[in-house]
């Protein structure tokens, strides 16, 4: 008897989202775990990489909530090894980016202590605000 | 050989040692960098998502530059834009990429500046590191003046200088363009496993602690490597490996301290240019000692 599985996301939309503001096809990662095994930071991420591509490709909008899309630096260590060819830094970014164009910053640049004002070059800032701030 | 040059915003400050060791260095070698008038910051990271074009044109103006530097008799016939600072080149380079497979994105680049010249996609921006190669390592070992042989090299990589696949200067896996480059300076490079791995960038603003945990592994596996000193071509990674230190101390008590310079400092050394331009005195851990203590003399 061949039985029919129909696949529905729970939120779709979300998916086709971060689809197109990334533009990458998530729905094309095998879960492989490559890009968790490469990053450098995943010992202080709460979700993997790859657990973060799951739950975008599910349409789990509550990803945002962790950690993980922030603590993505962009080093590309994934990227140039996901055998999809995916680029996981871009579907962080694409994270990022939903949460900086409702201006939601992730750091107050008012709060930066004096002591680091004096002390960090500018390429740390422009860098950090890039990332960080909308 | 005159090459337009784009220094960025930290190496005419906290990094002015890279520029002046790397001018000083490629004057040796012929090579005459003619600074980029009126350049802009580049935006120092990507902009990586498909849909913004905004962050883009803060690089492309700066290649808009090159072209009127062509046409204005500055250079000549010479579309390479080169740069020191990694992250710069990533940046400026993954721009120019972007424009030059994407005819849309740079019709509505160009439409949005359009004061400026139109950009049509023609400059290559390259590395110091590149132009190098490209001369040959063996003319840069002929101005070699002060052996560095005694010296034990961790070639630094990082992130932008090698990835992503398409932009950088080497394999993303297996580099070896530091290497041969050390080698030429007469100095020996070293093996190790944390050459590439990232240092955590930006991250140094508001998750310091991570940056702690990753410099403590990159530092102490070129510790183990037997390096004497890191080189690195970032001033970003220059920071966080540099002067983190002191902060990698507090955490680890057990940590010894290492010398982190830029690659142009070596290069200076091994040309035999003077203290003022090695400048061994702004790097924040002093590699003079160090030097002292091998039988070189500056």
């Amino acid at each position: 008897m061949i039985k029919k599985i129909k696949i529905t996301f729970h939120n779709e939309a979300f998916l086709k989202n971060i689809e197109k503001i990334s533009g990458e096809s998530i729905t094309s990662c095998d879960q492989c775990g490559v890009c968790s095994g490469s990053c450098p930071f995943v010992e202080e991420m709460d979700i993997t990489p790859s657990q973060m591509m799951r739950k975008v490709l599910m349409g789990d909008e509550y990803v945002m909530d962790n950690k993980t899309m922030w603590i993505c630096a962009t080093c590309n260590a994934c990227t140039v090894r996901c055998p999809r060819g995916l680029d996981v830094s871009k579907v962080a970014e694409a994270l990022r980016q939903i949460r900086l164009r409702k201006s939601i910053d992730k750091i107050d640049i008012n709060k930066i202590s004096k002591k680091d004002l004096t002390e960090l070059p500018q390429i740390a800032y422009v860098a950090g605000f890039r990332r960080l701030t909308s | 050989m005159k090459i337009p040059y784009y220094p960025g915003c930290t190496l005419k400050t906290t990094a002015k040692h890279f520029e002046d060791s790397a001018i000083a260095s490629a004057k040796e070698m012929d090579i005459e960098f003619v600074e980029i008038p009126r350049w802009n910051c580049c935006g120092v990271v990507a902009s990586i998502t498909d849909d913004d074009i905004i962050h883009h044109l803060a690089p492309i103006r700066n290649l808009i530059r090159v072209l009127e530097m062509n046409k204005n008799g500055v250079v000549e016939n010479e579309k390479r834009l080169l740069a020191l600072c990694s992250m710069c080149f990533n940046t400026l380079k993954r721009s120019n990429k972007k424009v030059k497979e994407n005819s849309d994105d740079l019709k509505i680049i160009n439409d949005f500046m359009y004061k400026e010249d139109d950009y049509d996609g023609s400059v290559e921006v390259v590395h110091f590191l590149e132009i190098l190669k490209e001369m040959g390592f063996e003319k840069v070992n002929k101005k070699v003046k002060r052996n560095l042989k005694n010296l034990k090299v961790a070639p630094y990589y990082g992130c932008t200088l090698i990835r992503p696949k398409g932009i950088g200067i080497d394999d993303a896996e297996r580099p070896v363009i530091f290497e041969d480059f050390i080698t030429a300076l007469s100095a020996n490079p070293v093996e190790w496993r944390a050459k590439s791995k990232c240092c955590g960038s930006f991250l140094t603003l508001n998750n310091k602690d991570i940056v702690i945990n990753l410099g403590y592994d990159i530092l102490t596996n070129a510790q183990d490597a037997s390096a004497d000193l890191i080189v690195t071509t970032c001033p970003l990674c220059a920071f966080n490996l540099d002067n983190r230190q002191k902060d990698i101390k507090k955490k680890y008590p057990l940590f010894k301290e290492i010398p982190v310079i830029y690659f142009t400092q070596l290069m200076a050394l091994a040309f035999g240019l003077s203290a003022d331009i090695v400048n061994f005195d702004k790097n924040y851990i002093n590699a003079s000692k160090l030097i002292k203590d091998k039988g070189i003399s500056l």
